[in-house]
């Protein structure tokens, strides 16, 4: 058993690697069959103009061919910019030696053009090992890893079923990381961001961010001052710290950055998948969203086979995995691809506003509303406009009632899915103090108060033309968003932190979309977590397998019942609890008074009405 | 309706009750015991009064789950996932802590003395300093690397001697030994289980409940040796335990021994204590309302004795329940307002291994002639239910569970109401407490009931929270 383990994680630690090294393994040259994936003819011309010897020479690795290419772009940009009458001193552009017919806009080139290209470029100059040989290479990444883990997992199955949770916090990937180690990496993704927003000149948002975060911070440390002799004091742990988390989740923060903001960089993996999406879509070439697409379903599959044998006898767990996957594979995946294929917005299906905060974008209105494709004698844009609002102000409200968030949250959404799926290792690394509580409230409903505003802005520019709204711009506080909340949080804190902060640190302190789910959960639904009568023995076990970081455990052990607006439902408390205390369930009987009941006071009194 | 104090889920910020019993701050309740009765008493005198109340505890700083013990060695939890309040929840609450054991209790002069020598005064005294491991004398049995599993010491202890442990030796058939063996079993130390009883806990689970664990134990790779009784420790020259030789004759060689024959009230402090003039039986003598023969003193909890239990309740139960209820009724009968301690329906639960038991009401090993009941159990032979019923009257007495959750209000409701067998069975699914989507299988033990006692009794009502509501607000019988 302990061999087939072995032997499983080894095949999937060569995959892993080939996969890392496989960044590196082509070569690159800049020709004119490279260039033709630029489609404009001036700027070709012009790169290849810029090029000098560059052009036609062999770099031995991406990194080279990027590091050569970079400057040319800057040179292109800057001569394109002479070219067409910018003026060197000012930069102001009187139009004067435009071909015809080709505006300025379209000729000059953009830092979006410069960016595309340096990914079109690099992959389309690449040649070399892995190019060459995308299928073997395939071969021993993505198939070796699914069969390497797979293996290590099938001597679970000998196993008697029930929940196996030995040895997690032995384990130098599991166990979470000292408090102070936490601290440390927070900070330095931080300050990595500060950088990023000052080199970008935002000074302005880099200012508001400081003050609200001080702010909160501020508030919460006189509410505890209040209460607590040492108010600063970390959380205590006294495990040490699990080095493989450290080097996991350097590395899955590493891969969010390269993917958003250096994809030139991830070329050789865009093409290992490249068959693939050609095959879909009928021709078209992938891009790095399609790679990341594709690593995700893999991933969530990969991972969902552990989590349906780690629950083989829990049907609600069973179930519930079967319906995220199914979700991400068809909505997120398949569905996508085959409207894309017919020239429709690829639009993900199931991720409704606010979390897809993009849904209001001018861009995104635009493309549905010039969408001349009929299906079914309607049309294509209406139809999926149509479907996004009733998604969002419909769907979400009236099964919230029904089901509690849990419908949407732990089987439906794709953030969801990864983290119940590749996550679930990690669930017990969410904090599950009262401090971290106070944090979550205050940041998860200003993200949704922000981004219900930021929405709102640019729909009201879209329809009145007029970005400047109360003295704010609204393409800033739209990039500001997309930039700290889109990327950074969701992405680098959401997943990246998985094996620091637990698997569900964007759902619980960043989602807007789980804000408004969980106030309508609180308020008004049929969803509750029951307590079994007096049977809690206040193990534990609930609260530390929550990875909203609920203290399950405190509301058991009086008998009340649980509604918190965190609340996922993922069902985790209940099948862990070592003495049958917690069912999840929905009924609207009771709904006014979900939580007023304790129950766990078995002594005849009854002439006291205390509890 | 709902005033809380241990406010984290409400948060709310009073510091006490705002029309507590009383208001005198001078008084000073010590608790000697941070375990579940000591801990829920002091809880409660704070929700009741504004007492100056001290904890005194020598074996951990802060309260934590005794019974989440095991899940530490086992990883899957660390220590401060078993404390059920934040470290500054008792500054918050006025609660002292004193971390440190209490050596001598003088009752003529109303003061302790700790371990340190310190003294600390008190104006009411609440003992509820729990058990200890029965020993019964076994040659060896005060070896090293021979110990029960009952205190953070005791984890400490397994912890430590289990680095090169290649066979560990347990003695005695209750629900600590099996976790005992579960907790080596999780880091693959095999494991020698005697039981002195003929199966596991046969004194408490009916033959076939008893005779499915048994089977567990094996399958989970445990060495059960049923019938088979400690004869002696045997020692390597250093004074640690290095085999055990069993009542059958065999050795068995080991480096550590479990001792989880029971266990009993942990009073010898007070036996010690020239001063202490309360009355000591198997543990401290206490009334129904839990005084005991000393005014202002009183005990609670596993080391507490009482002289006339309820109707079929033993005059010591070391259970997590009791001490609770315990600690509950002791505050106000400090606090001014006096109750007797009557607990309600018995009820229990354990895990074995990956068999969660739960029982509620009167369930025997051995049934009285009155009892009949219907048990019906799943053909993978880890899920079972039983009913046990009154032969004459049919009413139900009792619930006993193996892998299958039962709603514990539902099922005390039908018992105290003397509901009949008849009358539950249609019924039965609104006691289900499994998760959603779980197999129900209530039907199936409808048919074993109309088989064996030739009835016709039709179910009616499927697992469901609405019913149960329903029923629990009484709106239909």
């Amino acid at each position: 058993m302990k061999s087939i383990k072995l032997l499983g994680i080894s095949i999937f630690l060569l995959a892993l690697g080939i996969f890392t090294i496989g960044v590196t393994l082509s070569t690159h040259t800049l020709n004119d069959q490279a260039l033709a994936s630029v489609t404009k003819e001036h700027h070709r011309m012009m790169i290849k103009e810029q090029a000098g010897e560059v052009f036609n020479k062999e770099y031995g690795s991406n990194l080279a061919f990027v590091a050569a290419l970079k400057p040319i772009l800057k040179k292109t940009k800057e001569a394109l910019d002479k070219a067409s009458g910018v003026d060197p001193d000012n930069g102001v552009w009187n139009a004067t030696t435009l071909p015809e017919g080709v505006a300025e806009w379209d000729y000059r080139m953009s830092d979006y053009d410069i960016k595309s290209y340096l990914f079109s470029l690099t992959k389309k100059s690449s040649g070399g090992l892995l190019p060459n040989n995308a299928w073997l290479f395939f071969f021993l990444t993505f198939i070796l890893g699914t069969v390497g883990a797979l293996i290590y997992m099938s001597p679970d199955l000998k196993t008697i079923p029930g929940i196996k949770h030995n040895g997690i916090y032995h384990s130098p990937s599991q166990s979470g990381l000292r408090p102070v180690w936490q601290l440390a990496l927070v900070a330095g993704v931080l300050i990595g961001t500060l950088v990023v927003v000052l080199q970008n000149g935002a000074m302005f948002w880099l200012i508001g961010t400081i003050v609200i975060t001080s702010l909160i911070v501020g508030i919460i440390y006189m509410w505890e001052k209040r209460e607590r002799k040492k108010p600063l004091a970390l959380p205590s742990s006294s495990t040490k710290n699990g080095w493989i988390g450290i080097l996991l989740g350097t590395y899955l923060i590493t891969f969010y950055i390269v993917l958003y903001f250096y994809p030139y960089y991830l070329t050789n993996w865009v093409l290992l998948v490249e068959p693939i999406k050609m095959a879909i879509s009928g021709g078209a070439e992938a891009s790095e969203w399609f790679l990341y697409g594709f690593l995700y379903c893999v991933a969530m599959l990969v991972m969902g086979v552990r989590m349906i044998i780690k629950y083989r006898h829990n049907r609600y767990q069973l179930i519930r995995t079967g319906s995220v996957l199914f979700f991400q594979l068809s909505f997120a995946f398949i569905i996508p691809e085959i409207l894309g294929r017919f020239n429709n917005p690829a639009l993900d299906l199931k991720t409704a506003w606010p979390l897809d905060y993009s849904f209001f974008y001018d861009y995104r209105l635009e493309q549905l509303s010039s969408n001349s494709n009929y299906f079914l004698g309607m049309n294509v844009g209406t139809m999926l406009l149509v479907w996004g609002l009733i998604l969002s102000f419909i769907f979400i409200p009236l099964f919230t009632y029904i089901y509690g968030k849990r419908w949407y949250c732990s089987w439906v959404c794709g953030c969801g899915g990864l983290a119940e799926t590749l996550g679930d290792p990690f669930r017990q690394q969410s904090d599950k103090s009262l401090r971290a509580w106070r944090v979550e409230r205050f940041v998860i409903h200003g993200v949704m108060v922000l981004a219900i505003v930021m929405s709102f802005m640019v729909w009201y520019t879209y329809q009145y033309g007029e970005a400047q709204i109360l003295g704010f711009n609204s393409y800033d506080v739209r990039s500001w968003y997309g930039f700290m909340i889109g990327s950074m949080f969701a992405g680098i804190v959401g997943t990246g932190f998985y094996p620091m902060m637990g698997n569900r640190a964007w759902c619980r302190f960043g989602c807007p979309l789980a804000a408004i789910l969980g106030l309508v959960q609180r308020f008004k639904s049929r969803f509750r977590i029951t307590t079994n009568g007096g049977q809690c023995i206040s193990c534990g076990n609930c609260s530390t397998y929550c990875e909203m970081g609920i203290d399950v455990r405190a509301y058991a052990q009086r008998g009340q019942d649980i509604v918190r607006s965190s609340c996922v439902g993922c069902g985790v408390c209940s099948a862990v609890c070592p003495r049958g205390v917690l069912r999840l369930e929905n009924s609207s009987e009771d709904i006014n008074e979900r939580t007023t009941q304790v129950r766990t006071i078995h002594i005849s009194m009854d002439d006291v009405k205390i509890l | 309706m709902t005033k809380v104090l241990d406010d984290k889920p409400f948060e709310k910020n009073k510091k006490t009750d705002p029309n507590p019993i009383t208001t005198d701050s001078d008084q000073h309740i010590v608790i000697i015991g941070n375990g579940i009765s000591g801990v829920t008493t002091a809880r409660f005198i704070r929700k009741l009064s504004n007492y100056k109340i001290t904890i005194i505890s020598g074996e951990t700083e802060h309260f934590f789950s005794r019974t989440a013990l095991m899940y530490i060695y086992m990883g899957h939890m660390k220590y401060e996932h078993t404390k059920p309040y934040e470290d500054w929840f008792w500054e918050k609450n006025r609660i002292d802590l004193v971390f440190e054991y209490v050596n001598k209790v003088n009752t003529k002069d109303k003061t302790l003395v700790l371990n340190n020598k310190e003294t600390i005064n008190y104006d009411k005294l609440v003992i509820a300093c729990g058990s200890t491991p029965n020993k019964f004398g076994w040659p060896g049995q005060d070896l090293e690397a021979v110990q029960g599993m009952y205190t953070r010491q005791d984890l400490d202890g397994m912890e430590k001697y289990s680095e090169g442990l290649e066979q560990a030796v347990i003695v005695g058939g209750g629900l600590i030994g099996i976790e005992m063996a579960e907790m080596f079993h999780s880091r693959n130390i095999p494991v020698t289980f005697l039981v002195r009883e003929k199966s596991y806990w046969s004194n408490v689970l009916p033959s076939e409940e008893s005779a499915m664990i048994n089977r567990h134990i094996l399958e989970s790779h445990i060495d059960l040796q049923l019938g088979t009784e400690l004869k002696e420790i045997l020692s390597d020259k250093n004074g640690k335990a290095r085999a055990v030789i069993t009542s059958e004759g065999d050795e068995i060689s080991c480096q550590f021994v479990g001792l989880t024959a029971g266990v009993r009230p942990n009073i010898q402090f007070l036996k010690d204590s020239e001063n202490c003039e309360v009355e000591l039986g198997r543990g401290v003598l206490v009334n129904e309302y839990l005084e005991t023969n000393v005014p202002d003193v009183y005990a609670i909890g596993d080391c507490a004795q009482l002289q006339n239990p309820s109707e079929g309740r033993r005059p010591i139960e070391a259970i997590w329940y009791t001490g609770r209820m315990m600690g509950e009724t002791v505050a106000y009968n400090i606090c001014g307002k006096k109750i007797a301690y009557k607990p309600r329906l018995w009820f229990n639960s354990a895990k074995f291994f990956e068999i969660e038991y739960q029982v509620y009401g009167d369930v025997q090993a051995h049934p009285p002639e009155n009892h009949a009941s219907v048990y019906w159990e799943h053909a993978d032979g880890r899920k079972s239910i039983r009913i046990v019923f009154d032969r004459e009257s049919k009413a139900v007495l009792g619930f006993n569970l193996m892998g299958v959750r039962y709603r514990h209000e539902v099922c005390e409701k039908w018992i105290l109401d003397q509901t009949t067998i008849e009358d539950v069975l249609p019924n039965l699914g609104l006691a289900n407490f499994d998760p959603e989507f779980f197999k129900e299988y209530e039907q199936e033990i409808i048919s074993i009931y109309n088989k064996k006692y030739n009835a016709n009794v039709q179910f009616k009502r499927r697992r469901s929270l609405t019913g149960a509501i329903q029923f629990l607000k009484g709106k239909f019988s």
